[in-house]
């Protein structure tokens, strides 16, 4: 199985092209000619030189050493690994989308404006919002789009706040995100039971707050069941309620952040709304707000008089422009096909299925692993932990997430949340079918049993894969970021 | 309803409940107060299947001009560069695009090896040390690489040149503002930077002074100049650079960070996202970087392979302390720059940055004999320029459009005393019977 | 069970001093080593640089941790550990000795009185398990 593969730079031959460019049709002149040769480069990059051939079965190869949504079951917690519809991919790459440039006409880009201001009326009816901008390219920056918003609604009112609360449960984007944005950071604590402690909440706040960042369901799966009262006591000190949605995909259809008495949400698109994680991006973290807010959003907004659609710069207050443009407007596009296709009801049945197939696998699973919030139905998600597995036979989380990979399963998020000693966090979505969950519960009772009879297995796991587990300790150390010359 | 992408048989949930000792799916929501849980069905549009949303978005297509129908001379940060074929396949890998950040290496190694041929690849084209493995836009590399300064220096202000592009001062702007940190924009002169601006300005409260080029009007700067300005000062040099550019042209070395936006590296225009940011810096600053990182390691049996790595700089570990709070970042676009730069080449690299070079000073002489036009400033260039007239751009793009022509930028919205002036952009795409077009329509209305 | 000498003093966030004349040498414990795993980096103050009691002072990261180390005395950075920039792992081999970050002046006696001792770093340490 194990194989190393030749960096691109180690194929080819020097002269060797990959391209095909026509000459030239206008009079042909030396660069130097054009402008002084002071200007121009001495040495050419030290660049791959390869044929079309080569590159495309260098970057194949790379590909199969690569594991995604359709290669398996991708439980990855917090970043729901969705199945993406590939009509979407179709759509997105029409010419009369992906060959648009954002400065063209705004009578020649109707059809586009026209996708991004429904895009916004239905991202808002499905969160309960009044507005949405999809300028934000990603779940943190939606975050720090959100609290420049709130930051702006306060200062606009003479208000000067300078604390923003996050549970001890929270994305590590949030308290980043609102330092970013200027905030002191203060973490309150959650109570055993998972959940925000309301009684800290109590304490902490005043009217220094600007707003509580909250993810519901929280990071442990969990629904915030005192929502209600945590809304009341953060907007009595005149502060406002964040929602971060990385778990949308929970309670589509059934509850919404806006009803709920959030003041500002991010989505993730490329979670919640099918649009693919790309390796890692690009994704996009719309964010919807209240009335109150509409003023701030950033630039443009795209606004409809009689059937016209048109980018709309003009508004005072906005916290400005947060992307060059309109950000990822190619995934967007793809939030919106998903959205056309599931309808109300796909989407409301999206998320049953998502909570059933997380309480499902937890069930089965919690007499092998350690469930340590064992109360009342979980959401979209849950954490385990391998405590049980780590102080009986050595066999830590890691482990069991490697091992994972020789049963061709991508393993879930570890060690995260922080609370959580060992943590397994578990999202199996609702594209998944009752088969790949009951074979995924075997591979991990077997896991759980082979830490007890043979841990050298696990812990020298994984077996099957192009390499072995990989030094990150060397890698840190010696930190090799580019070739070695 | 679309079923196709839920498996679950109303039998198989039956089955799942009992499991669970449940009746209903409802039992599972149960926890959700009364109060906020939602009474009434979404108000969504009916679904469509499949056939049904093709034909919609395709006819929602139809209602936009695209790029390959209309010859488009628009840069102003997003351009129009052939994209191989090639590209598009290997982005059509689903084990590339369907995979999320790559958390466990030894089943992500495909991915992380591209973003380390990646990295070097960025290296290569802008004479740095180190890159990143993207960020979201040019827009928002330019202000992650002031926060950078600001770390490094210990000072707040932050100077920027008015020939940078002025959406990426906008996002500096709102990046920098809520943490307090001033912005300071220096004047240019014909179109170019005022290096005695620079040496005025620049003092120990200054973390970086921000320059780009080939700038936004296209002229080239003197970077090394702005260089011997602040060597006296510890305030960074960041220049924002046009990748395609650097096939040609002499890499910014004497910056201690080189950003930019690598769209034409590969990647469609898609209205001006996904795009893709790159940061590059010297070594000094690898530890202050934002972003994921790829570095080279060993298994136990000494095979090489990649893993993210520097993590604690990032948010997950650090939080309110890290670098910054990007998470998800750019990674596919990434991909296709990768991909594109190993078709290019050196050779192609340095082709598509001379034609784009010749094409547009082919243009650009060609108008400056049109009467009623002529350039703006005299400055050396790259493959974008600045036009005056005499009459209102939007009236001549107006014209244009009716020879299937997208003009180029009306620079009065950005700088208000450039009434009448254009930004032009030509890359290898435009062919001279598009270029001539152009200049008998400039000629038509003179 | 983690080493804890008799002879230094102690911090309840894991970092001991060491007096050696009018100079404090600072360093982590061996619990504290321990519970960050391997060390890839520490990030060493500027000599010359003066800190107040409890300030950020310097970060020990490992792969998959970073810690905040702060100054246990008031005092001017008179030395920083070169060495660990090359073997940042000389703090998991030897936290005690040639794993020490930096020294510092003593600006107030006081201050060091009022540092645990190893009995009361232990008792610290009892409690956290």
């Amino acid at each position: 199985m194990r194989r190393e593969k030749a960096l691109i730079f180690e194929l080819g031959s020097p002269g060797r092209e990959g391209f095909s460019l026509p000459a030239s049709d206008v009079p042909e002149r030396e660069p130097a000619d054009l402008i002084p040769s002071t200007f121009l480069r001495e040495r050419a990059p030290d660049l791959p030189q390869v044929s079309e051939g080569e590159a495309v079965r260098h970057y194949v190869e790379l590909s199969r050493r690569n594991f995604g949504v359709d290669s398996g079951f991708y439980p990855l917690g917090s970043c729901t690994m969705k199945y993406n519809p590939k009509i979407n991919e179709d759509v997105a790459a029409l010419p009369g989308f992906a060959q648009l440039h954002p400065y063209q006409p705004e009578e020649l880009s109707q059809g586009m404006l026209q996708m991004l201001y429904e895009l916004d009326q239905y991202l808002a009816e499905l969160t309960g919002m009044d507005r949405v901008t999809v300028q934000p390219a990603a779940g943190a920056q939606g975050e720090l789009t959100g609290l420049m918003l709130i930051r702006a609604y306060h200062e606009h009112r003479g208000d000067k706040r300078r604390t923003v609360i996050c549970p001890d449960s929270a994305h590590g984007t949030n308290p980043a995100s609102a330092a970013m944005s200027g905030y002191k950071v203060l973490e309150i604590p959650s109570t055993k039971q998972g959940l925000v402690d309301v009684k800290a909440l109590e304490e902490a706040l005043d009217e220094d707050v600007a707003a509580l960042m909250l993810t519901n369901p929280n990071t442990l799966g969990l629904f915030e069941v005192d929502i209600p009262k945590i809304a009341e006591l953060v907007h009595k000190v005149g502060g406002l309620l964040y929602y971060d949605g990385a778990n949308l995909n929970a309670i589509m259809g059934h509850a919404r952040p806006g009803d709920m008495g959030f003041d500002v949400v991010h989505l993730n698109l490329h979670k919640t709304l099918s649009t693919p994680h790309g390796g890692g991006g690009p994704g996009s973290g719309a964010v919807g707000v209240k009335k109150d807010l509409v003023p701030f959003l950033p630039v443009p907004v795209v606004e409809k008089v009689q059937d016209k659609y048109s980018l709309n710069y003009d508004l005072p207050h906005s916290i400005g422009k947060v992307q060059g443009f309109y950000g990822n407007v190619g995934v967007a596009l793809k939030a919106y096909t998903y959205m056309l296709q599931m309808g109300a009801a796909g989407l409301k049945q999206a998320s049953s299925d998502a909570v059933l197939n997380a309480n499902y696998v937890r069930h089965l699973l919690k007499n092998d692993y350690w469930l340590p919030h064992d109360y009342g139905p979980c959401k979209h998600e849950f954490v385990l932990s391998a405590k049980n597995l780590k102080d009986k036979y050595g066999v830590r989380t890691l482990d069991i997430a490697k091992r994972l990979i020789d049963h061709g399963v991508h393993p879930p998020t570890v060690y995260f949340p922080l609370i959580v000693d060992e943590a397994l966090m578990i999202e199996p979505t609702e594209t998944e079918s009752k088969q790949t969950l009951d074979e995924f519960i075997e591979v991990m009772k077997a896991i759980a049993k082979e830490a007890a009879t043979n841990p050298e297995v696990v812990l020298e796991a994984p077996h099957t894969s192009v390499v072995g587990r990989l030094d990150e300790v060397k890698a840190a150390r010696q930190l090799v970021l580019r070739r070695q010359k | 309803m679309s079923r196709h992408y839920l498996p679950h048989t109303d039998e198989e949930r039956a089955a799942m409940l009992e499991t669970l000792g449940l009746n209903t799916i409802e039992d599972l929501f149960n926890d959700i107060p009364d109060q906020v849980r939602l009474d009434r069905e979404l108000d969504l549009p009916a679904p469509l299947t499949e056939p049904e949303l093709y034909s919609r978005m395709y006819a929602l297509a139809a209602k936009n001009a695209n790029l390959n129908e209309y010859a488009a001379f628009l840069g102003a940060g997003v351009y129009d560069h052939y994209v191989p074929s090639a590209v598009r396949h290997i982005l059509a890998r689903n084990e590339f695009y369907t995979a999320y950040t790559p958390y466990q290496p030894e089943t992500s190694q495909g991915f992380l090896q591209a973003m380390f041929e990646y990295q070097d690849m960025i290296c290569e084209l802008t004479g740095m040390d180190v890159a990143n493995a993207s960020l979201y836009d040019g827009a928002t590399a330019v202000a992650e690489a002031a926060l950078v300064a600001v770390n490094a220096t210990r000072s707040t202000e932050i100077l920027v040149v008015d020939t940078v592009n002025p959406a990426y001062r906008a996002v500096l702007s709102t990046y920098v503002t809520p943490q307090g940190f001033p912005v300071k924009e220096l004047p240019s002169v014909d179109g170019v930077l005022d290096i005695d601006a620079v040496a005025a300005n620049v003092g120990p409260e200054t973390a970086c002074v921000i320059i780009q080029s080939p700038n936004f009007f296209g002229n080239l700067e003197d970077v090394a100049a702005v260089s011997a300005q602040l060597a006296d000062h510890k305030a960074l040099l960041i220049v924002v650079a046009d990748p395609i550019s650097l096939g040609l042209l002499k890499p910014p070395l004497e910056a201690d960070i080189v950003v930019g936006d690598g769209q034409s590296l590969g990647n469609a225009p898609s209205y001006g996202g996904p795009l893709l940011g790159f940061l590059a810096a010297k070594q000094k600053l690898v530890r202050r970087l934002p972003g994921r990182i790829v570095g080279q390691t060993t298994d136990k049996e000494g095979n090489r392979g990649f893993v993210l790595t520097l993590q604690t700089r990032e948010q997950h570990i650090r939080r309110d302390k890290a670098t910054s709070n990007i998470c998800s970042n750019q990674a596919l676009n990434a991909l296709a720059a990768a991909v594109y730069m190993s078709l290019m080449g050196p050779n192609g690299l340095r082709q598509v940055a001379e034609l784009s070079l010749q094409k547009a000073h082919y243009a650009a002489d060609k108008i400056a004999a049109v009467e009623g036009c002529s350039l703006a400033f005299d400055q050396p260039f790259f493959k974008e320029f600045v036009i005056r007239t005499n009459q209102p751009i939007a009236d001549i793009n107006k014209e244009l459009l009716q020879h299937k022509i997208i003009g180029g930028l009306d620079l009065e919205r950005y700088y208000p005393e450039l009434k009448n002036h254009m930004l032009l952009c030509v890359t290898e795409r435009r062919t001279r019977g598009e270029i001539d077009t152009l200049v008998s329509v400039l000629e038509g209305m003179s | 069970m983690s080493k804890i000498p008799e002879e230094l003093r102690y911090l309840d966030t894991h970092e001991w001093v060491r007096v050696e004349g009018d100079k404090a040498y600072v360093g982590i414990t061996d619990y504290a080593q321990d519970q960050l795993g391997d060390v890839v980096f520490v990030e060493l103050p500027e000599e010359g640089e003066e800190f107040e009691q409890k300030d950020s002072i310097a970060v020990v990261e490992s792969v998959k941790a970073a810690a905040d180390i702060y100054a246990p005395i008031s005092g001017t950075v008179l030395a920083v550990n070169e060495a660990l920039e090359d073997n940042p792992e000389l703090v998991n081999e030897d936290p005690y000795g040639e794993g020490w970050m930096f020294t510092l002046s003593i600006d107030n006696e006081e201050e060091l009185e009022e540092m645990l001792t190893a009995e009361g770093y232990k008792k610290v340490l009892e409690e956290e398990a």
